[in-house]
């Protein structure tokens, strides 16, 4: 027998309150049926007694206190799973949108998921190459990492996004690579992009994507990166795939989040973001990592737009907390027309140290990367120095931290969205451009690393000094 | 009859909103007190008590629960095992033993596992301590037994209990739940005791007496045994934005401070630290006994996607089992990483509970509960009259790297040892970046005697050296910015390049090499003293107006920023060595110009 509650009591936002209801469970699912036919679903994230408060993820435009009724499935949300996933198209809330009908499910699960018990984890420690030098080379991605892209509104984190997923490869190319897209709140534009990006590289058939438009109802959009991490778990623990999650947007998402919890009047804490932010993107980020014994990996690229470009604001400053590193993007870099508008300094990638390295990348890869930190960072020094006093006075010393900045941002930052770089191009690279600067500054590495890699003079092969234009 | 009230209470949910379920059915549950809510019996802790209405907070998810399941009342506070069989070991926020967990669930941790800390099977080699007729008070060992290679475990009288020893167990191997001595108390009512004890996590446990600070915890880490130094028993905080490096520091601590006990706390933090700590600390050999590192240290993880509720326990239960340790007569040092989620955790229960809220939305009762959880810190005099202390170190994690946030601020004013980390510096990969103007430590008075007595008397007036010469740079580099480094006079620039070396050649420290990684008191001071007598040379060779850069080009301040790398721990004969190129170094710049 099919229980129905019909009409309700109270309705504000995406939210409906019934009263009088018995047996209903918290997290549970419901079908909202209106009167014209038309079926919508919510969740139960309140109950007092008889009295239930449901969210409507579709919104509550349309329906009264009278043209509704309700039936509680019994279960908490759950998706259906399948390795025939694999170049699908759903929507936020995981349905099928591409027009090819239902799934044969293999599995249900419950889309909030559970933690993954950190005596079952396995350390990440094998990179994934990018192909892009200031990643590889100074903010290491690591399969099973959660490393987002900070970025703000017009830079280029789409396409270097779409680079990474484009040119990810694992250097002992075993096991399946599968790419799990969720879009929280783009333009239709930039899912497009993606959408043809995946296509030009031929991977469309090991892409899922989870699509939440800019128009689609927010309350969706709160349930899309947990499906799309969701598909990733199945993917990667039950068949093996070592699947890589592109989020995008997280900032409207976590906009979505605040909308509802404002709507439910929870007392709101810093910028009106709910007190449970941290927990909440904690839920989605900690998702990704490796466990024993199974053979693939979850590795999450989240994109967000810092809003006002500001790295303190709650969203990248929560998430910073969270993963494990960053990368940022600068508006300076943007400007000066280099791609991908790395900020180097800021950018950092937590897990590298145990993935670079003798046996990992290349004995030397760890100190280049250190010295390249501390160097450029003095080339900052330098640079403000020079807005002073004019760059005619600086000290020999600070002249080549000027030059060694322009040509390192130059050369090894900037690259072709098509440019492939191996490791070694990356790494000698890094040594030619510290040539530029007098052995004795080099004070992060050792004599033997220095003799090996430091070779009087190297740079004049870049053919170009500081301050050339992008080749 | 309050018994049989309580008794025939029927407690049944009534309502469920995230983490917080209220309870209806009876009056009879007390603030505090330990539940199991719903079918699968999850754990809660009562956290309101409201005419007919009880709320409480459950530590696992809630997914399911319904009006009208049951919910069973403990009839006592939250509290946790102990005994023999936590070192070594894993824990979730309530101290359940993660691998039991794994070995139930799986992967994913699964919800309503009630599982003992202890594991139920072991058994244990134990010697008891007393005889028949025996007088007990609380304090007294009863029972001791090898609990790992590192650490003998003392079962002691619990508090409360005094008499006289009725019964004793011969030794032999026993599990936790055996029981050992049975104590008849003043009013003849017969106390058995087992190698397991339980004690509730809000609750401080009894010790003699507070004994002032008076040694240090040597960390090996040169910024913090030189310029900030924190004792034994103290408390410490490390606040600093994202990737700063506070985890990294925690870690560095855990492995090398001379503590006998460390419980390392992962209270919202990241699963893939917990795992590596787990590895690391297995891996890793203690410099004395060479036996692995977990063979002393006590994990709790309660990351970051687990339970809001458990996270705020979790503080408790670390410092509920250093505690436990203390009162063996050990020095236990807790890391708790981070209490920011902490805080957290608090505010988001706050909210739940709809109270009014101080400031950033924080509970207005933050404050007290910091100040409750580091004073449980100290160095003590034990029940059982030995000497133990228990050092707490916690990170915090500013929210935008902003110190003046409420966490941040209400927390200094319970710590005495401040090590604020500093982005630019982290930028420049210089870690740990721990920014020498920004930190600071009380204790170094306090512990005056002891460094004067056990390192050498010159240590104090060195470091003192080392702080005028940064502070010093500091002012200088005001100049510096505006001007260039050019324009200043020749002893300026001295103390510019020697505050360089020590930034570079002593506050530095790399983590990842073999080295450096740990570096003893002796050596720090010999390296201060090597630094200093440079500066010393330099500045009589500048005060004959003669040019810095002549005794630069001799490449001894580049050689001098190296010797970290070189001198090996063991061995310092090395440092003979650099004080004669020093020495050359002058010398020949100081013939040339004569």
């Amino acid at each position: 027998m099919r229980l129905e509650y019909i009409g309700l009591s109270e309705l504000s936002g995406s939210l409906i309150v019934l009263e009088g209801v018995k047996g209903v469970a918290y997290d549970e699912m419901a079908e909202v049926t209106l009167d014209s036919g038309e079926r919508r679903y919510g969740r139960v994230i309140l109950i007092d007694g008889d009295r239930v408060v449901l969210q409507v993820f579709e919104g509550a435009k349309g329906i009264s206190l009278e043209n509704a009724r309700t039936h509680f499935t019994g279960k908490p949300m759950d998706i259906a799973l399948s390795k025939e996933m694999l170049g699908r198209v759903f929507d936020g809330a995981g349905r099928p949108a591409d027009g090819l009908g239902e799934i044969f499910p293999e599995a249900r699960r419950n889309i909030n998921g559970s933690a993954i018990n950190p005596v079952s984890r396995q350390y990440p420690r094998s990179c994934i190459y990018t192909g892009v030098s200031a990643i590889d080379g100074c903010a290491t991605l690591i399969r099973g990492q959660k490393l987002p892209i900070f970025s703000g509104s017009g830079m280029k984190h789409n396409e270097l996004a779409a680079q990474i997923v484009r040119q990810a490869k694992v250097p002992d190319q075993q096991g399946d690579f599968a790419i799990v897209f969720a879009a929280m709140g783009v333009k239709n534009d930039t899912a497009e992009f993606f959408r043809r990006n995946f296509e030009e590289a031929g991977a469309l058939q090991r892409v899922v994507m989870f699509l939440n438009l800019a128009s689609d109802p927010i309350i969706e959009r709160i349930l899309t990166p947990r499906c799309a991490l969701t598909a990733a778990e199945y993917l990667a623990f039950d068949h093996g795939y070592h699947v890589l999650v592109i989020m995008t947007d997280m900032t409207s998402y976590c906009e979505a989040l605040r909308e509802f919890s404002s709507s439910k009047g929870e007392i709101p804490s810093r910028k009106g973001f709910p007190a449970y932010l941290y927990s909440d993107l904690a839920s989605l980020y900690e998702r990704a990592g490796m466990i024993r014994g199974r053979k693939g990996s979850v590795t999450q690229v989240p994109v967000l737009t810092m809003p006002n470009d500001d790295i303190t604001h709650p969203i990248p400053d929560l998430t910073g907390y969270i993963t494990e590193g960053q990368i940022v993007l600068e508006r300076e870099m943007e400007q000066k027309g280099i791609y991908p508008p790395v900020a180097i300094l800021p950018s950092l990638s937590r897990l590298m140290k145990d993935g670079v390295g003798k046996g990992f990348t290349r004995e030397d890869h760890f100190d280049l990367s250190n010295q390249l930190f501390a160097s450029y960072s003095k080339v900052q020094e330098a640079r403000s120095l020079a807005s002073v006093i004019g760059e005619e006075e600086l000290s020999d010393t600070d002249k080549r931290y000027l030059k060694f900045g322009e040509a390192f941002e130059r050369h090894y930052i900037n690259q072709d969205a098509g440019e492939e770089r191996t490791i070694e191009q990356t790494l000698d690279l890094g040594w030619k451009l510290l040539t530029i600067l007098p052995r004795g500054e080099l004070d992060r590495v050792d004599g033997k690393t220095l003799d090996a890699h430091y070779v009087e003079g190297a740079w004049e092969s870049l053919g170009t000094g500081g301050g050339s234009q992008p080749a | 009859m309050a018994t049989t009230r309580m008794n025939q209470a029927n407690y049944t949910i009534h309502g469920v909103n995230g983490p917080v379920v209220t309870v209806i059915g009876g009056r009879g549950l007390a603030m505090m007190d330990m539940v199991n809510v719903g079918e699968q019996g999850l754990i809660g802790e009562v956290v309101r008590v409201d005419g007919g209405q009880t709320t409480v907070q459950v530590y696992e998810d809630t997914t399911g629960l319904m009006p009208g399941q049951p919910v069973t009342a403990q009839g006592a506070p939250m509290s946790i095992e102990l005994g023999p069989g936590l070192l070594h070991n894993i824990f979730d926020g309530i101290a359940r033993p993660l691998e039991v967990i794994q070995a139930e669930s799986g992967p994913f941790i699964g919800r309503g596992l009630n599982i003992p800390t202890l594991d139920r099977g072991r058994k244990w080699q134990v010697t008891l301590s007393l005889q028949v007729g025996d007088q007990v008070e609380p304090g007294t060992e009863y029972a001791r037994c090898p609990e790992t290679g590192l650490i003998t475990h003392r079962c002691l009288i619990p508090a409360g209990l005094s008499g006289q020893v009725a019964w004793v167990a011969g030794a032999g191997a026993y599990t936790v739940e055996d029981p050992l001595v049975k104590v008849t108390d003043s009013r003849g009512k017969v106390h058995t005791l087992c190698l397991a004890q339980r004690w509730p996590i809000r609750t401080a446990r009894p010790m003699a007496q507070r004994l002032p600070i008076h040694r240090p915890l040597i960390t090996g880490q040169r910024v913090i045994d030189t310029l900030f130094p924190i004792g034994k028993g103290g408390a410490a905080a490390i606040p600093g934005p994202f990737g700063a490096g506070k985890t990294m520091t925690q870690h560095q601590l855990a492995k090398w401070s001379d503590a006998d006990i460390i419980v390392y706390l992962g209270c919202g933090e990241r699963g893939n630290e917990m795992t590596q700590a787990l590895e690391e600390f297995s891996e890793l050999l203690d410099p004395k006994s060479r036996l692995p590192l977990m063979e002393r240290t006590i994990l709790i993880a309660n990351t970051s996607n687990m339970p809001v509720a458990a996270r705020e326990a979790s503080v408790y239960t670390g410092m509920t089992i250093a505690e436990y340790y203390r009162d063996m007569g050990y020095h236990v040092a807790l890391m708790a990483d981070s209490t920011s989620r902490w805080a957290e955790a608090l505010r988001e229960i706050s909210g739940r509970l709809e109270e009014m809220p101080a400031e950033e939305g924080f509970p207005a009762y933050l404050a007290s509960r910091l100040a409750e959880f580091y004073e449980r810190a100290g160095y003590v005099k034990t029940l059982g009259g030995q000497e133990g202390s228990v050092t707490v170190i916690g990170a915090v994690s500013p929210q935008g790297g902003d110190f003046s946030e409420p966490v941040t601020q209400n927390t200094k004013r319970y710590i005495r040892t401040f090590w604020g980390l500093d982005r630019s510096l982290a930028y420049a990969r210089h870690y740990p970046s721990i920014h020498w103007l920004t930190s600071y430590s009380e204790y170094t008075d306090d512990l005056k005697d002891w460094y004067e007595k056990n390192v050498g008397p010159n240590f104090v007036p060195c470091r003192q050296r080392i702080a005028d010469l940064l502070q010093e740079e500091a002012k200088l580099m005001e100049i510096v910015k505006l001007i260039g480094a050019d324009i200043l006079p020749e002893d300026q620039k001295l103390i510019i390049e020697t505050a360089r070396l020590i930034r570079v050649g002593f506050l530095q420290q790399n983590a990842y090499h073999d080295i450096d990684t740990y570096v003893p008191l002796d050596k720090q001071l010999r390296m201060m003293e090597l630094i200093l007598r440079l500066h010393d040379g330099a500045k009589a060779l500048v005060a004959r107006a003669i040019p810095l850069s002549q005794l630069k080009a001799t490449g001894i301040f580049d050689q001098l920023t190296k010797m970290k790398y070189e001198v090996p721990n063991e061995d310092q004969g090395k440092f003979e060595a650099y004080q004669q190129q020093i020495d050359q170094a002058l010398e020949q710049v100081s013939r040339a110009n004569s």
